[in-house]
């Protein structure tokens, strides 16, 4: 029951006094308390953990960390078992 | 977006897993602290894919496995009164209390109710003025924040009839009473990276340093997991132990500070009994005293129980690492899922459970 999952703001409301969102999960859609995310805009990805965005999602650090991983097997490939070699 | 379901990408986890190999010299052992975590790597068999010796301990971190047996009796006991609606995630229906679960007072006509968010709870209570609704606050820094936001909305909209049966437990003590155990084994932590981005990451160093061991926050994605893994090797092999967040789409160093205001005003830390560990010193919430009215603990006299853990189940000893789930004698046998002695085999983040749902299939594969 811990996991969080990420998903994308679809409209934002208030109710009573509280701001809520619509999100959408891959197509199944719920209710979300966004008290914990304010400055979240409709189209952005939240975190979302029983009913509650927890953290917006940072696209940016995404695809940092996705290139990174590109990196790493590319350094292996042009300096062959380096590390390996290294034992 | 794309980067959702990168992720999983089977070539980037090739390469990340052939850096494992490339950087490890030596045995090691590393905990993921997180069920999630434990879930993830089962289920996409990344302990398989690791080089010789390198092995995951699977922590204490799936809120369902840790919740007290004495808070189970307490919820058995609040959901069977008359007049009672009692609230609860899925799968606590079917942790066994000493002698029953929530699913056995449901069918004996209790009002026992699954809600996907503590808001649900709230709105049953106002909906049901003449009725007391509890909901059954478990979890880590995750899910507290939740129900300190309901607790705050009971309060402030005036609905009386809700309260809160709270076992809140937190992580960082968890990792130190783990590394105090003197048959401790862990080398290094996988941080659970959701716990992280509510709290932030500042509770870490001090441990890293204390202890002498890596942290790396890690998020649940195959390939989260394996950056992680291999992140905590390169500081293993280099005789470093720092904290470092291999997961900063969804952490930042000072978490989110709403939820961490919110979180201070609504409870205070307090000694947490865990289940089959025991008591860890300042490792749980309960309500501070602004919000004690919401206890259902005071509002429901639920004192003088008599708890009974089965005897077969060790449960305890796979929670901090002592025990891989298929070693315990019971595993597959007494105990499945339909049919569980321990909470570890209930929760699908439960070791036990994950245990029994991936590992016969004998598959190794990445998403
Ligand atoms: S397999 Fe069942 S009896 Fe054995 S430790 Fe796990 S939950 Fe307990």
């Amino acid at each position: 029951m811990c996991l969080a999952v990420p998903g994308r703001v679809l409209s934002i409301t208030e109710v009573d006094g509280t701001s809520m969102a619509q999100v959408d999960f891959g197509g199944v859609r719920k209710d979300v308390c966004l008290e914990y995310v304010p400055d979240v805009a409709v189209g952005e990805y939240v975190i979302v953990h029983v009913g509650f965005a927890i953290q917006r999602l940072d696209e940016a650090s995404a695809q940092e960390t996705l290139a990174n991983f590109e990196r790493l097997g590319i350094l292996k490939e042009e300096f062959g078992d380096q590390a390996g070699a290294d034992r | 977006m794309k980067y959702l379901d990168e992720f999983s990408n089977p070539d980037l986890a090739r390469r990340l897993v052939d850096q494992i190999h490339a950087v490890t010299t030596r045995p090691w052992a590393m905990m993921e602290v997180c069920g999630g975590q434990t879930h993830s790597i089962i289920r996409h068999g990344i302990d398989q894919l690791l080089p010789e010796g390198v092995e995951m301990i699977h922590g204490p971190g799936c809120p369902v496995c840790v919740t007290p047996l004495e808070i189970i009796d307490k919820a058995l006991a609040i959901a069977a009164q008359p007049g009672v609606i009692f609230c609860s995630f899925g799968d606590m229906l079917r942790v066994p209390g000493s002698s029953q679960d929530l699913f056995g007072i449901k069918s004996a006509g209790g009002d026992v109710r699954v809600v996907y968010s503590p808001l649900d709870a709230l709105k049953l209570a106002r909906e049901n003025p003449d009725r007391q609704v509890v909901f059954f606050g478990i979890g880590f820094e995750t899910t507290a924040p939740a129900n300190a936001m309901t607790v705050y909305q009971a309060r402030r909209l005036g609905i009386p009839n809700f309260s809160l049966l709270v076992s809140h437990v937190l992580v960082p003590p968890a990792i130190a009473a783990i590394m105090e155990s003197p048959r401790c084994r862990v080398q290094a932590f996988l941080a659970a990276g959701h716990v992280c981005s509510v709290m932030g990451t500042a509770e870490y160093p001090p441990l890293a340093e204390k202890y002498g061991v890596p942290i790396v926050v890690t998020g649940f994605e195959p390939l989260d997991i394996l950056e992680g893994i291999r992140r905590t090797l390169v500081q293993l092999e280099s005789g470093r132990h720092e904290l470092e967040n291999a997961y900063p789409r969804a952490v930042r160093a000072e978490g989110n500070v709403a939820a961490m205001a919110m979180l201070r005003d609504v409870f205070e830390v307090t000694d947490r009994t865990w289940r089959g560990i025991g008591t860890i010193p300042g490792s749980g919430w309960r309500l501070s005293e602004r919000y004690r009215e919401f206890d259902a603990e005071l509002r429901f006299d639920v004192s003088g129980l008599h708890t009974q853990e089965s005897a077969l189940c060790r449960s305890g000893e796979v929670l901090q690492g002592l025990l891989k789930p298929n070693e315990c004698a019971a595993f597959g046998k007494q105990c499945t899922p339909r049919n569980p002695l321990g909470a570890t085999m209930v929760s699908s983040e439960g070791a036990c459970a994950a245990y029994y749902a991936y590992r016969r299939l004998d598959l190794v594969q990445i998403s």
